[in-house]
């Protein structure tokens, strides 16, 4: 064996690795390669077949209705029956809201309670990564995927609008206002079950809890409210009761904001109360994001 | 049954925090029954709407799902169940035991409070016992039926939940025949040939949703025995 010139010689291991002096990944690629790679976990993209059916059957699910009362809009319309949208944007969500719940209950526990159970945590902070970043981007992942499962619906039920002639400035108003709320509705969704998934490693247990939070809070307000708002005749009363659940308390927003009709018994009752529910509802994200940051700090690397 | 997987299953079901997070659910169920109370005048009509909305359609199928999954899922999902399946212990003898602890657990932490709710909503003591019979009814075929879904198959919160969001609720009231195949529809049917007259319609017959009950349990109890006979562990993607 020869040496290269210049090689040291008094080494008696050296199979030739070299280190690497390039450029390095920075913070904010890492926090956007999880965002993106997590973004593609929830709806089963690079992963196996079985994992779509959920993610993909709740998105046709979503969007098989949107098509329907598109083409029906359109049908409608050429027979002069109908010069505005069936189903209101603004009600999409919560119509579909059993679907919506079904899919974040099976999205955040796979965003993050798979990395707690196999201890991926210390490998992702072993970079350049403050857990911080971590909760960021596992947020914004699960906020973007339910905003891409309401808004795509959304879309078809304006461009169907649209093709049935009926009145694009109108409709034009109408769909923003909807997407602005699907927004909002995204954001609560998915930082409340990011929040949940996150105090439990097993994937089941946190499917269960996210279900039962978002279905039976839901079941239970707009029951009340049917309640308080025909027997008591009380509909202020009603009103206040829907800032309880995740799903009464984003369509309360969009009740006072764009004056649309409630999707349960009452909406917001005065302005005063609108306002109150807006920033419930930002509060609620911000809590959440700040309970979050703390319950990352205690995970054990 | 066997005296030892039973006080074992109860430990891993309702042990430490677990048992709490049930109780408050079971807990809140009683809550929204004195929260209704102290804001409406409520006849007894009004009562079994909320029942039937909050206890029938989320509150129990959440529940039985939670247990039904609970008895089993963790042992398979970490493998342990194989020191179980190894003890010369019948297959069938370790569901039931499993069955009893999640019907145990459906009596204590679901139907009484789904009667006590009922009492505190004001109804007559007939509508209570109606209400209970349908309630242990619907929670003992959830917890058979989803412990017969955990064994089949690793993915049975997600369909149990899909059968109870989706078909029970979504499909049901646009498809009448799917009632059918809706345990909360035998339930409804049980409480309605208790309850007085009037107050709970069903879509089942009554002679239907005995048969399907009773019929429906046994043969999923002995169906989960003779899957557990041949279980296959795979790991997690």
């Amino acid at each position: 064996m020869s040496h290269a010139d210049g090689s040291p010689t008094g080494v008696i291991h050296n199979i030739g690795y070299r280190g690497y002096d390039g450029e390095r990944l920075t913070r904010r690629a890492i926090t956007l390669g999880l965002y993106t790679h997590s973004l593609r976990g929830a709806f089963g993209l690079g992963r196996a077949a079985r994992s779509k059916v959920v993610p993909i059957g709740m998105f046709v699910v979503l969007l098989l209705p949107a098509v329907v009362l598109a083409v029906v809009a359109v049908v409608g319309a050429n027979m002069g029956q109908l010069d505005a949208p069936v189903v209101p944007y603004t009600r999409y969500a919560m119509i579909m809201q059993a679907a919506l719940a079904i899919f974040v209950a099976v999205a955040a526990p796979q965003a993050v309670s798979l990395d707690l159970r196999f201890h991926s945590l210390p490998l992702y902070l072993a970079r350049p990564l403050e857990r911080v970043d971590y909760v960021r981007a596992k947020l914004a992942a699960m906020t973007t995927a339910v905003l891409i499962l309401l808004a795509v619906p959304l879309v078809v039920l304006y461009l169907g609008s649209l093709a049935a002639g009926f009145d694009a400035g109108r409709e034009s108003v109408d769909v923003a206002q909807a997407l602005l709320g699907a927004v909002l509705f995204s954001a609560v969704l998915a930082s409340l079950s990011v929040l949940i998934a996150s105090f439990t490693s097993r994937r089941g247990f946190g499917i269960a809890a996210i279900v039962t939070v978002l279905a039976l809070s839901y079941s239970i307000v707009s029951s009340l409210q049917g309640v308080v708002a025909f027997d008591a005749d009380n509909s202020a009363a009603a009103g206040w009761i829907g800032l309880f659940s995740p799903m009464t308390l984003v369509d309360g927003v969009q009740v006072w904001a764009f004056g649309v009709t409630a999707s349960t018994p009452a909406g917001p009752p005065s302005d005063l109360a609108g306002l109150v529910f807006l920033v419930v509802t930002l509060g609620v994200v911000a809590l959440t994001y700040w309970a979050l940051t703390r319950r990352y700090r205690k995970v054990k690397v | 049954m066997n005296r030892t997987i039973v006080r074992l299953t109860a430990q891993g079901m309702l042990g430490g925090r677990r048992l709490w997070l049930l109780g408050a659910l079971a807990l809140l169920l009683v809550v929204i029954a004195v929260a209704t109370r102290l804001l409406a005048p409520v006849s007894e009509a009004d009562a079994a709407a909320l029942l039937r909305a909050v206890a029938f359609s989320t509150f129990l199928p959440l529940f039985g799902l939670i247990v039904g999954t609970g008895a089993i899922a963790p042992e398979i999902d970490d493998g342990s169940i194989v020191h179980l399946l190894a003890k010369p212990v019948s297959r069938h003898t370790i569901v039931q035991s499993k069955l009893l602890v999640a019907v145990g657990a459906v009596v204590a932490l679901a139907v009484v409070p789904t009667m006590l709710a009922a009492a505190v909503l004001g109804a007559g003591p007939r509508t209570v016992l109606a209400f209970g019979a349908g309630a242990l009814a619907a929670g003992a075929v959830y917890s058979v039926l989803f412990l017969l879904l955990t064994i089949v198959t690793r993915h049975a919160v997600i369909i149990g939940l899909v059968y109870a969001l989706i078909w029970e609720s979504l499909v049901g009231s646009f498809v009448p025949g799917a009632r059918n195949l809706s345990v909360q529809q035998w339930a409804l049917s049980v409480t309605e040939s208790i309850a007085p007259s009037g107050l709970v319609t069903a879509d089942v017959g009554l002679g239907l949703a005995y048969g399907l009950i009773v019929g429906g349990f046994v043969a999923a109890t002995w169906y989960a025995g003779s899957r557990l006979n041949a279980l296959t562990l795979t790991s997690e993607e």
